[in-house]
């Protein structure tokens, strides 16, 4: 059997331990969609109103009852309504889906496009002042939470320059891509900023590793520049470590970034999640940690198979 | 992928996007619709079912669509709403309303007697689990004798009734849409706006209703924004994204009188802070522990430090027409020395150790009152374990009684028997939270629902007021404001105590 098919096998026994979890984990938390939709209001209910919203719900029944009903729904494509939006689960999650993709995409590319060159520049400047700038920066990206950016970011805006996107609302890319970009540009950065940092340091250090390598002695010393050296010879052999790290970002960026989502009011996955747990939308908060981990599940193969097109040595799936 | 980037490319990227932020922002700047409301909140509404309900967040959007019978205006007086008139029986048993010819649901259909039949008996009916029921208990039969007149036949007299049925939680349904099933799925009330779309916990787009009998609309249409952070709000007022915001956070709404364009309406709400004791537990079951307790408390500490002094200390009547003055209550000046001597008294010379639990931002005060509450109560030996919980577990650990002392925000009514019948009388709904119930209090309800003299219900709920204070099971803290904040250029908005924004119906904007 190759690698993929069975990569691919253990997906479906994931999913169900999965779903367990979930389903499990959700109902033993106290508080119920009842109390969810009523409050303390819920204590003014009598036992037959109770059992009328129970059954409403589909809370009347034992927990087996309920995950068996659900996983039957789940084999024939249907993940059950969403109380909140009356409406098909994976409809709803589709429709939040393109959002977090391209947040997840974009902040990519801005951790990308910053982290990378940076690492690359404090490497080739070990020790000296320069590198020691990169490295306090990189510091400092990754201990500042990214709520704190945000906010500071809408604040110097709006109380700076008098602007700010258009917040609450998602055009998607091809209808309006300037507005789009408008309203994604600001997240994109805020994600990004941490991630740079960690880009920045992880590529650093594995940069030092390779540039101290024979190979790129003997590259120097065949009178290839500077530049070609780094750029050409070390550099992909440093990649693998940043592979790692972005696959693994960004399997958690398409589970939604719940407070970059919160402050910018952007209807993404994130807030889909804790919303509907904070109103114990069962088959909303099952749906939506089923999709998230499948999503995770097939970045991390790619990101295996991203290996071996990095690094020919890498053979995937001989001898473990 | 990285393999192949060189310089250039990168430098094209970075300008390229630096590009989009610059063209994002000018076309985020642009003027939108001047007719239109651009509104936001934090919280949005959870359902669309006006009877069932009861959330504020979902209230507020449903005022704006459906009318009950009546409505309290901001004086929290009983002004029409689907009725032009209603009177009661000498007897009280029986209350007659007389409906607006010129009310119509959105679809064109006028609103006949039969509708507010229907939507009473769906209210009454256990199986559409209408928390509201309970306070409809005296209706023994609905009739309607001819096409604008519905008279409902009460058991006993229950003068509380007409300000129970001025709530969004009575609104009236067309009756063809409770045959159909579809109250809850489609909104379609005979209010000032239209619900055209609704994407939850994101936004609603309204448009205002030309047929409405209540009057001429000043604006075109309401869109609504759910923006989770106040702090996004107040920066998207500031930069004139939007015209209008509701406020949750005391901190927040501070700040908008900063702002030279913003104004902020603050309005004394009925909603009541308190620390609740449990008088089912050991030992806040002793009397003079609890009074020992109320003492202690520092009202107006806890208002200044938890809620930037954004509020005002009260007794349990909260409404205008019934509060009495809170510094002649028991122990409303604090009294460490008294509070120490009632705790001797008792037997807890030494103190004692209890939790309190409080509900993560529910109200955005809740930890920062616990932690005042904390440090006071240490004066008399009492030590609290602060235990912070998610909305749903704390609703469901206080609705079980299982809690020492939870720090809390109760709704209020406009009317003292319908606010506290569930708590302080035998036979209320929630004595199994309140744990605490004696004759006389019972008793003072019960003549309180009957009178219908407006001085003397004053004077037994002032009884009522005066004993429960003394008894201590709760502790009454502070009613805090609502905060709307809205641009120069809106005009016409009248805030109520209730926190509605039915007055939205009546703004316009400036340009």
């Amino acid at each position: 059997m190759s690698y993929l098919t069975r990569r691919l096998l253990t997906f479906p026994l994931v999913m169900l331990g999965v779903s367990i979890l979930v389903f499990v984990t959700i109902r033993m938390v106290p508080g119920d969609a009842i109390t969810a939709m009523l409050g303390t209001e819920a204590g003014l209910l009598t036992p037959a109103q109770r059992d009328a919203l129970a059954g409403y719900f589909g809370i009347d029944q034992p927990i087996l009852v309920q995950y068996w009903r659900w996983l039957a729904g789940v084999f024939q494509g249907d993940l059950g309504i969403s109380v909140t939006y009356g409406r098909p689960v994976l409809g709803v999650i589709l429709e939040r889906f393109p959002l977090t993709l391209q947040l997840a995409l974009m902040s990519m590319c801005v951790a990308l496009l910053v982290g990378l060159p940076a690492g690359v520049f404090a490497a080739t400047r070990n020790e000296k002042m320069s590198d020691l700038g990169v490295r306090i920066f990189a510091m400092i990206g990754q201990s500042t939470p990214n709520f704190v950016v945000g906010l500071l970011i809408i604040y110097a805006l709006s109380a700076g320059f008098g602007i700010l996107p258009v917040m609450g609302e998602f055009t998607p890319f091809f209808e309006d891509p300037l507005r789009n970009l408008g309203q994604m540009i600001l997240p994109a950065i805020t994600l990004g900023f941490a991630f740079a940092a960690s880009v920045t340091r992880i590529s650093r250090s594995a940069m030092l590793d390779v540039l101290s390598d024979d190979y790129v002695r003997t590259a120097r010393s065949k009178g290839a520049s500077k530049r070609s050296v780094i750029w050409r010879h070390a550099l992909p052999n440093a990649l693998i470590p940043v592979v790692t790290l972005s696959g693994v970002e960004f399997g958690y960026l398409l589970g939604g970034a719940v407070l970059v989502e919160q402050i910018y009011a952007l209807p993404g996955l994130g807030r889909l999640v804790l919303d509907a747990i904070l109103q114990r939308d069962y088959a909303l908060v099952q749906g939506c940690v089923l999709f998230i981990a499948f999503n995770f599940m097939v970045v991390n193969l790619l990101v295996d198979l991203a290996y071996a097109a990095l690094d020919p040595r890498i053979r995937l799936g001989e001898g473990g | 992928m990285g393999r192949n980037f060189s310089a250039k490319q990168v430098s094209g990227l970075v300008s390229g996007l630096a590009l989009a932020v610059a063209l994002g922002a000018a076309v985020a700047a642009g003027p939108a619709s001047a007719a239109t409301l651009r509104m936001a909140w934090s919280q949005d509404a959870t359902g669309l079912d006006p009877h069932k309900q009861t959330a504020f967040s979902s209230i507020r959007l449903l005022e704006l669509i459906y009318e009950p019978l009546v409505r309290l205006d901001k004086d929290l007086q009983i002004v029409p709403a689907v009725a032009s008139s209603w009177e009661f029986s000498a007897d009280g048993t029986q209350l007659t309303f007389k409906l607006n010819p010129n009310a119509k649901f959105q679809d064109g259909k006028p609103v006949t007697p039969a509708d507010v039949k229907a939507s009473f008996e769906r209210i009454l009916d256990e199986k559409t689990a209408a928390a509201a029921r309970a306070n409809f208990g005296s209706i023994a039969s609905i009739e309607t004798p001819d096409q604008t007149t519905v008279t409902f036949k009460l058991s006993r007299p229950d003068v509380p009734l007409l300000t129970a049925m001025a709530s969004i939680n009575a609104a009236i349904v067309p009756a063809a849409e409770i045959t159909a099933g579809s109250v809850g799925t489609k909104a379609l009330g005979s209010g000032p706006f239209k619900l055209e779309k609704w994407d939850p916990n994101s936004k609603e787009v309204l448009t205002a209703n030309k047929d409405w009998a209540g009057g001429k609309i000043g604006v075109d249409g309401i869109d609504i924004s759910v923006l989770p952070d106040e702090t996004a709000i107040l920066a998207s007022l500031r930069t004139k994204q939007i015209d209008f915001a509701l406020l949750n956070d005391p901190l927040v709404a501070t700040l908008v009188p900063k702002e030279t364009n913003l104004i902020l309406n603050r309005t004394p709400v009925l909603a009541y802070h308190v620390l609740q004791l449990n008088p089912a537990r050991k030992p806040m079951d002793n009397l003079a522990v609890r009074q020992a307790i109320s003492c202690a408390i520092d009202r107006q500490d806890v208002l200044d430090t938890a809620s930037v002094g954004e509020g005002k200390v009260t007794g349990p009547l909260t409404m205008p027409g019934y509060t009495t003055d809170a510094s002649t209550l028991f122990c409303y000046k604090r009294d460490v020395e008294k509070a120490k001597k009632l705790m001797a008294d008792a037997g807890f010379a030494d103190g004692f150790s209890a939790t309190v639990i409080a509900a993560n931002g529910e109200p955005a005060t809740a930890a920062a009152e616990a932690q005042v509450i904390q440090s006071q109560l240490a004066e008399i030996g009492v030590k609290l374990d602060i235990k912070m919980m998610e909305l749903n577990v704390y609703v469901d650990a206080w609705l079980k009684g299982d809690f020492d002392m939870a720090v809390a925000l109760n709704g209020g009514r406009a009317d003292p028997y319908s606010m506290y019948n569930r708590y302080w009388t035998k036979a209320g709904n929630l004595q199994k939270v309140a744990n605490y119930i004696d004759d006389t209090l019972d008793s003072l309800m019960q003549k309180g629902r009957e009178e219908t003299d407006p001085a003397k219900r004053k004077a037994i709920f002032a009884d009522f007021e005066k004993h429960l204070v003394e008894v201590s099971p709760w502790v009454w803290l502070y009613t805090s404001y609502s905060y709307t904040a809205q641009q120069k250029t809106v005009q016409g908005f009248v805030p109520t105590p209730e926190g509605s924004l039915f007055g939205l119906s009546s703004v316009s904007i400036q340009q």
